[in-house]
């Protein structure tokens, strides 16, 4: 319950965080918290350094940007489950913030913190991947865009650099596709035992752009490749058959909440209501 | 006898709680809230290995960090063991149970050593310096497992796990009315025999525990402070095992947030706190990490049970035969080996049988010690039978409510109907609590639409659970815990005074941490002696300022501390009634007592009980030799235990496609005598069922194959929170006791009780047409969908 | 160590602080504000929830540090020239507490729930209150209590 020493420093602006990190000795960024505290009072994690860039009032909220939303890297995830933007051109994102963890969580957690912590049972990560959104990181080099297909490497590891800051994240307005997100867990303020997340467009009768990714059925959040391919330009009664291909490619874990076996299971189950929800959407 | 006719102006109110004001308002005071000048602040360091030798402890780098005043081992703090209370009969295996182990750590979470430093904060960074000599061994966590072959032997000196057998017919004090082999080998007989396994349960109050201990060197006292439920035992044991003498030591429970069993123990903790506090003549703390909590305070239930039935074709239930393997941890603590023997006169449940047979093996295994969680050995008993109800009417083709109607001990047998177990039932009312659940559930709509859901293919099922139950409560006739080896008694102890101000002072030797007594008891005093609810002040939890009693556990603080505090207030009448005939110049049989007035029968002279308080006090005026001052004591031994029943019905949907299960209704009828504020009890039962659901659907503590928690932090043991559970349907019947003279039983441990074989039942239930008889529990969606696809094979 | 400036129930504060030290123990031991309770070592429990400019958060979960130039709340700056706040009031006449530990993080809870949802159904007040556990309740009386305040 009680953190191992570190320093602390408040970064006044994204260039100053960047200094931070850069001169401070094994530095690590705290935003909300509610990702890195709960290890460092267990003493999983002892960062040397916690560069506090919570105050960054400039990396918050959400931005129309014409064909997508620009959400700033500090956002917190109570801030997307009500903001009317969200709520109009990306009901999905908006839908998964409100169901991150508990309200306390929601009042505290970032986008960005979520993103970066690339925990594969998070479920803000699988929604950006499923939206094919764009994460915008500055570091010492400027600024640059990550595809979320290339930002999620492995187990709690993804393509941003240690000295990089997530400054915004860009999500497509889904427009007219339905969307759906299914978290499978015995409790609600549970992570996903299985999150299955469906963004589908439908054209005469036809499937058309079926985009399906899962939570915590691997290393990384991932996209279900098979599905995709099954669904696109299929009739809407092919849905429970490419729902069967859902657990292929994937690795799930077998811990307390599931086997792997039954994760396989629950993302055959789940991907074929989560597009049917999709579709009726 | 039973007072239902008198008239009742506080007993049976809804009360809006004493204990309320400061719990609203942060004004509370739990041990963690406490502060002494000095105090320096105790970390533990425990053994990260389920089973290994201890081959040196190097405490010197702890020593050199900032802040830190001392730190030892079990070889430098000198203490006696812990205090064991129940060897159930000669051939218990008791270990000795030091609080700081020397040879070896038997468990994750063992201690091993302490620091003590001037902060929380470098008494933790030191912790993390001492540095321990480990030489692994195998272990062994699983009951079975432990008593096979070549199995680690967790402790060596009795060459097995095997830590003793209880066997009714041989070690129970009450005789069996008729054994039941017989009964199995009659070919007449329809007989099932099923198999169970109640996973292991963290009680998790939400207050972890701490300790503050206090010192007054020069006199040699020292106050403890310690988040128990049992102060009182407490000072005993700490005595014992730390050679304080009991007269100069003070054990207080402060506000505590919530037991369950969990605090009533005889901890390391506390031992290790006042020996230091001793040592080194200062004040000292220790406050209970939560995951730490889950390694070093008590489990419960984790067992094997085996449970077989014989009726008639028609369905009349003639024997029951049980043999359970239960799981002890490492080791024995205050009543680890007795809690199967808390429900061992139970598994016939609320119905008569003929036969009766009961066994059961305690075994040591690498884990946390068990000991006794909400319920006690009551919820195992109902489990079994009730779950073995169903199982019997499935395979005689019958309805589960109508097996369970033709087999109930009926009203006619009470008062006092000895059971086939040989203990004595004072009153119950099986059928009335079952119809009256029966109606508010609506059986036969609930069945058509089961039919009707189940035909239209839909992946969403419903099913139905019942659980009758019955429980002996109110813990304990101390000649029956006596004739069952447990070392203590069984009363409890209350103080009533009148104070010269004109309040009324009650101490009682029960120690509620949420059970409201502080209310509860002052309903009763305003009633019985016609004071004002508000005129009376409810002590208790500090052995100085209440130096009798034996605490909270087993549903026992209103049906026996609250008759102890009846049978004071009795004598406090008896007394006033003297005075009051000396002041009006009558006889004493020529008064009558109501509303706090005693009055000379047919004119309108009296004295009220108040001024008589004021008169005794003064006592300028009192009958010849009598002493002054208008106080009196009880101590109640109660001369048989409680006895509480109901019916309970759970209502489940479960998704045949993911496992998962929506908790639709529960109905919860129960009958705990008396009612003396039904507030608190349905709160009671609401905290109960809970708890109950929590144990069928969610919780479990599970190790891995090298002895470690798997569930061992908040995330990953799996407590409901408020959108887990559904709002409760609650009703009650009153049947009140004989055996008081309030007519009250007891209800703190009914709902969980009940609950978890009815929710099974319901799940098993939903699933019945599928082929699935049983699920394992918790039903975890996973086991669930597991039993599906196993029936479909 | 750091030097911080909070506002707790409407008081400023200033102190130095260790940087790691958790807000709840600047509020318990540094302020003595005793009435917000720890219950667990995971941000499961809720038991520590206080309102941070205005809306609930774990105090276990944030450091003090953090909270440097905030409006902070706690269940002792509930109660307003000594009456109880509704909420506080409500969990007492429906019994919606026992042992009392969870209620000062419950009753933070609550009130910031229906700050943001002021007519909640039992289903939103089930959900609103997901990051906080009580073990003796079953929440039955908690969710009456809440809705007997939303309902007015």
């Amino acid at each position: 319950m009680i953190p191992a020493s570190f320093d602390y420093e408040v970064a006044e602006s994204v260039d100053h965080a960047l200094e931070l990190l850069r001169t401070k000795e094994d530095p690590k960024l705290i935003a909300g918290g509610h990702s890195l505290l709960p290890l460092m009072k267990l003493r999983l994690a002892r960062p040397g350094t916690l560069v506090d860039i919570g105050r960054l009032g400039d990396l918050r909220g959400v931005r129309d940007a014409g064909d997508h939303l620009a959400i700033g890297g500090l956002t917190r995830h109570h801030d997307l489950n009500t903001d009317a933007l969200a709520r109009q051109h990306c009901p999905l994102i908006a839908y998964a913030a409100g169901l991150v963890g508990d309200p306390q969580v929601r009042h505290r957690g970032t986008i960005g913190g979520s993103l970066a912590h690339g925990d594969p049972a998070s479920d803000l990560p699988t929604i950006c991947l499923v939206l094919d959104a764009v994460i915008v990181a500055r570091g010492p080099g400027g600024e640059r865009t990550i595809d979320a297909s290339g930002f999620f490497n492995g187990f709690f590891d993804t393509a941003l650099a240690e000295d990089e800051i997530i400054t915004e994240v860009r999500v497509p307005k889904t427009g007219s596709a339905g969307w759906s997100y299914l978290k499978f867990r015995q409790r609600a303020l549970d992570w996903a035992t299985v999150g299955v997340a469906a963004v589908v467009g439908s054209s005469h009768g036809s499937i058309q752009g079926a985009k399906v990714a899962f939570t915590n059925m691997g290393q990384t959040p991932l996209r279900a490749a098979a599905v995709e391919a099954a669904l696109d330009g299929a009739p809407r009664d092919a849905v429970a058959q490419a729902a069967q291909k859902a657990d292929e490619g994937t690795d799930p874990p077998s811990d307390t909440w599931a086997t792997g076996d039954f994760r396989r299971h629950l993302a055959r189950v789940l991907t074929g209501r989560a597009v049917e929800e999709a579709l009726s959407r | 006898m039973a007072t239902t006719e008198r008239p009742a102006p506080s007993i049976g109110q809804r009360k809006q709680r004493k204990e309320d004001p400061e719990l609203i308002t942060g004004a509370s005071r739990y041990v963690d809230d406490i502060s002494i000048p000095g105090m320096l602040w105790v970390y533990v360091v425990r053994s990260p290995f389920a089973h290994a030798r201890i081959n040196g402890i190097d405490l010197s780098e702890a020593l050199a960090a900032p802040g830190v005043v001392a730190a030892y081992t079990g070889e430098t703090l000198e203490m006696g063991p812990l205090v064991m209370a129940w060897p159930i009969n000669d051939e218990c295996k008791a270990p000795a149970h030091l609080p700081l182990t020397k040879d070896k750590a038997r468990y994750v979470g063992d201690p091993v050593a302490v620091v003590v430093a001037d902060s929380r904060v470098h008494a933790k960074d030191a912790a993390e310096l001492v540095q321990v000599e480990w030489e692994p061994l195998p272990a062994v966590t699983d009951i079975k497992e432990a008593l096979a072959d070549g199995a680690p032997i967790v402790h060596e000196e009795y060459g097995t796990n095997d830590a003793g057998s209880w066997i009714m017919s041989r070690d129970s004090p009450a005789p069996i009315r008729n054994p039941s082999g017989p009964y199995f080998e009659d070919p007449d007989m329809v007989t099932i025999k099923e198999e169970y396994y109640l996973s292991r349960l963290i009680p998790n109050a939400m207050e972890p525990r701490g300790v503050v201990v206090d010192v007054n060197s020069s006199m040699g006292e020292y106050t403890v402070y310690s988040a128990t439920q049992i102060p009182h035992i407490l000072r005993t044991t700490l005595t014992i095992t730390c050679g304080v003498p009991e007269a100069k030591l003070r054990v207080v429970a402060p506000d505590v947030g919530g037991g369950f069993g969990s605090k009533l123990e005889a901890y390391p903790e506390d031992a290790i706190c006042l020996t230091i506090a001793k040592v080194l003549g200062r004040p000292v703390k220790w406050i209970e990490e939560r995951s730490e909590g889950y390694v070093a305070t008590l489990h419960g239930r984790e067992m094997y049970q085996q449970i077989e039935l014989a009726s008639t074709k028609d369905g009349i239930l003639k024997a029951v035969r049980v043999k359970l393997w239960a799981s002890m941890g490492a080791h024995m603590r205050i009543i680890t080996p007795g809690i199967p023997m808390l429900g061992a006169w139970l598994y016939a449940g609320c119905y008569d049988v003929e036969g009766y047979d009961f066994e059961y093996t305690n075994v040591f295994t690498n884990n946390t010690f068990t000991d006794a969680y909400r319920g006690a050995g009551r919820p195992e008993a109902t489990y079994a039978i009730e779950r073995a109800m169903d199982a019997l009417a499935r395979e005689l083709g019958m309805d589960p409510v109508e097996l369970r109607r033709k087999n109930f001990i009926s009203d006619d047998k009470f008062p006092n109907y000895t059971i086939a177990s040989g203990l004595t039932i004072d009153s119950a009312n099986y059928a009335g609590t079952l119809e009256k659940c029966i109606g508010m559930l609506g059986y036969e709509k609930f069945r058509a639409e089961q039919k009707s859901r189940r035909e239209s293919g839909s992946t969403k099922v419903l099913g139905v659970g019942f659980s009758t139950w019955l429980e002996m409560c109110g813990i304990a006739p101390s000649r029956v815990l006596a004739a069952l080896k447990y070392i203590a008694g069984g009363w409890d102890a209350a103080t009533v005074e009148f104070l010269p101000t004109g309040t009324v002072r009650v101490l009682t030797g029960v120690s509620p941490h949420g059970q409201g007594e502080v209310t509860t008891f002052s309903q009763i005093v305003a009633d019985q002696l016609g004071v004002d609810f508000d005129d009376v002040e409810v002590l208790h939890g500090d052995t100085q300022i209440v130096p009798l009693g034996l605490d909270t556990y087993g549903s026992r603080g209103l049906s026996v501390g609250g008759v102890a505090l009846w049978k004071a207030g009795e004598k406090i009448i008896e007394k006033a009634r003297k005075i009051a005939a000396h002041e009006l110049e009558c006889a004493e049989e020529d008064l009558e007592f109501a509303g706090g007035d005693f009055t000379v029968k047919g004119t309108d002279r009296s004295a009220n009980i108040k001024a008589l308080g004021f008169s005794a006090w003064s006592a300028h005026n009192l009958p010849d030799g009598m002493e002054p001052g208008l106080t009196a004591t009880h101590l109640y031994d109660p001369p048989n235990f409680s006895w509480p029943n109901g019916a309970h019905a759970c209502v489940v949907e479960v998704d045949t496609e993911t496992g998962s299960i929506d908790l639709l209704r529960y109905i919860a009828v129960d009958d705990c005598g008396v009612r003396i504020n039904p507030m608190v009890v349905e709160g009671q039962v609401h905290g109960g069922v809970a708890q109950g659901i929590a144990e069928a659907l969610f919780e479990e503590a599970t190790y891995d194959s090298e002895g470690n928690l798997q569930h061992g932090t908040m995330t990953t043991y799996m407590l409901p929170g408020p959108p887990e559970l559904p709002s409760f349907e609650l009703d009650h019947t009153v049947t009140p006791s004989p055996t008081n003279p309030m007519g009250v039983k007891g209800v703190g441990e009914a709902g969980t009780i009940a609950a978890p074989p009815a929710v099974i039942n319901a799940v098993v239930d939903a699933l019945s047409h599928l082929g699935v008889t049983n699920v394992g529990r918790p039903a975890t969606p996973e086991r669930v969908w597991n039993a599906i696809q196993e029936a479909r094979r | 160590m750091k030097r911080i400036t909070v506002t707790v129930n409407g008081v400023t504060h200033e102190a130095e602080v260790e940087e790691r030290e958790l807000l709840v123990y600047f509020l318990r031991e540094g302020l003595g504000l005793t009435g917000t309770n720890v219950g667990c070592d995971t941000s499961s429990c809720g038991t520590c929830t206080i309102h941070l400019d205005g809306e609930s958060v774990k105090s276990c979960t944030l450091l003090a540090v953090q909270a440097d130039g905030a409006e902070i709340t706690t269940i002792e700056g509930l109660a307003t020239n000594g009456e109880l706040h509704p909420m506080q009031a409500a969990f007492q006449e429906h019994h919606g507490l026992q042992c009392g530990y969870c209620t000062p993080g419950m009753i933070m809870a609550a009130t910031s729930l229906l700050k943001e949802n002021p007519s909640p159904s039992e289903d939103d007040i089930r959900h609103g209150l997901e990051g906080n556990l009580c073990r003796c309740t079953g929440y039955h009386n908690i969710v009456k209590a809440v809705a007997a305040v939303a309902n007015g």
